[in-house]
């Protein structure tokens, strides 16, 4: 069942994704990607990583796909223009990078992690179940990674202020 | 029962999706959802990872994902500002740098 699952979500997150990159309407291709993140989500979860999941939907499938359709919305680019895909030489060109690109991530997904990197089968469950879901996270956040967190806020500020300069009238 | 290389793969085949969409579309709307969709697939792989390697992928992805609101906060406010001055968000069109 959990494989079946992982499959269903696996290409509807392809398919999604394919016909985000293909629609000619950019709130179409909007909507395309909201699915694909709630399926990506949907993965996570799958694949024992329940609090990312959640946050990947209130952050990516909220927050962010809201920005994207508020900016369509305010620069009326909703409307059906001709569109902006080139011609089969674009295809052409696209396809082969594509593929070669492929090629190449699939030889990387045939190195497995050397086996002293590697924990021992079913150690990250018991740590979940140990500290929570959430627990097994905040723990290494708050101990290991106090620094970079804090560094966070400050980029997050830095972008606050940014897009408020940018977005203003006269620049 | 390990899925990391399904997973691995599926990353993959979304990552190139991305990359597809970024060469291939010149609305920078767009080209900025497939960027944020190679994002999405690099994801993918740390939580794949995270399930044999230990939960710092996971706190990776947390890292991720702020960076990738940051970006996409100010790369639109960067769209706006073009926007107003171009009156479009056609990528051939802006092509002030290029001589």
């Amino acid at each position: 069942m959990l494989v079946f699952n992982f499959w269903f979500f696996s290409g509807l997150a392809i398919i999604s994704a394919l016909l985000c990159i293909t629609r000619r309407s950019p709130v179409v291709s909007a909507m395309w990607l909201v699915v694909t993140m709630f399926s990506i989500a949907a993965l996570y979860i799958i694949l024992g990583a329940q609090f990312i999941g959640a946050i990947q939907v209130l952050v990516y499938a909220g927050a962010i796909m809201v920005l994207f359709l508020f900016v369509i919305m305010l620069l009326n680019l909703g409307r059906d223009e001709p569109t902006d895909l080139p011609g089969w030489w674009g295809h052409a060109i696209t396809f082969g990078i594509g593929t070669l690109l492929i090629v190449e991530l699939w030889a990387v997904t045939r190195i497995v992690p050397a086996g002293e990197v590697r924990l021992p089968a079913g150690t990250m469950d018991r740590v979940m179940e140990q500290e929570g879901v959430v627990g097994a996270i905040s723990s290494t956040l708050f101990r290991d990674f106090l620094v970079p967190f804090e560094i966070t806020s400050v980029l997050l500020l830095a972008a606050v202020v940014g897009a408020v300069v940018l977005a203003k009238r006269r620049i | 029962m390990d899925l990391l290389g399904s997973a691995l793969a599926v990353s993959a085949i979304i990552f190139s999706l991305g990359v597809a969409g970024v060469l291939l579309r010149r609305n920078a709307i767009i080209v900025f959802m497939s960027i944020e969709l190679m994002l999405n697939a690099v994801n993918l792989s740390f939580i794949a990872l995270a399930q044999q390697l230990g939960p710092e992928g996971q706190v990776f992805v947390l890292f991720v994902m702020a960076v990738a609101a940051a970006e996409a906060v100010v790369g639109l406010a960067i769209i706006i500002a073009i926007y107003r001055h171009k009156q479009t968000v056609n990528l051939d069109k802006i092509n002030l740098l290029s001589g």
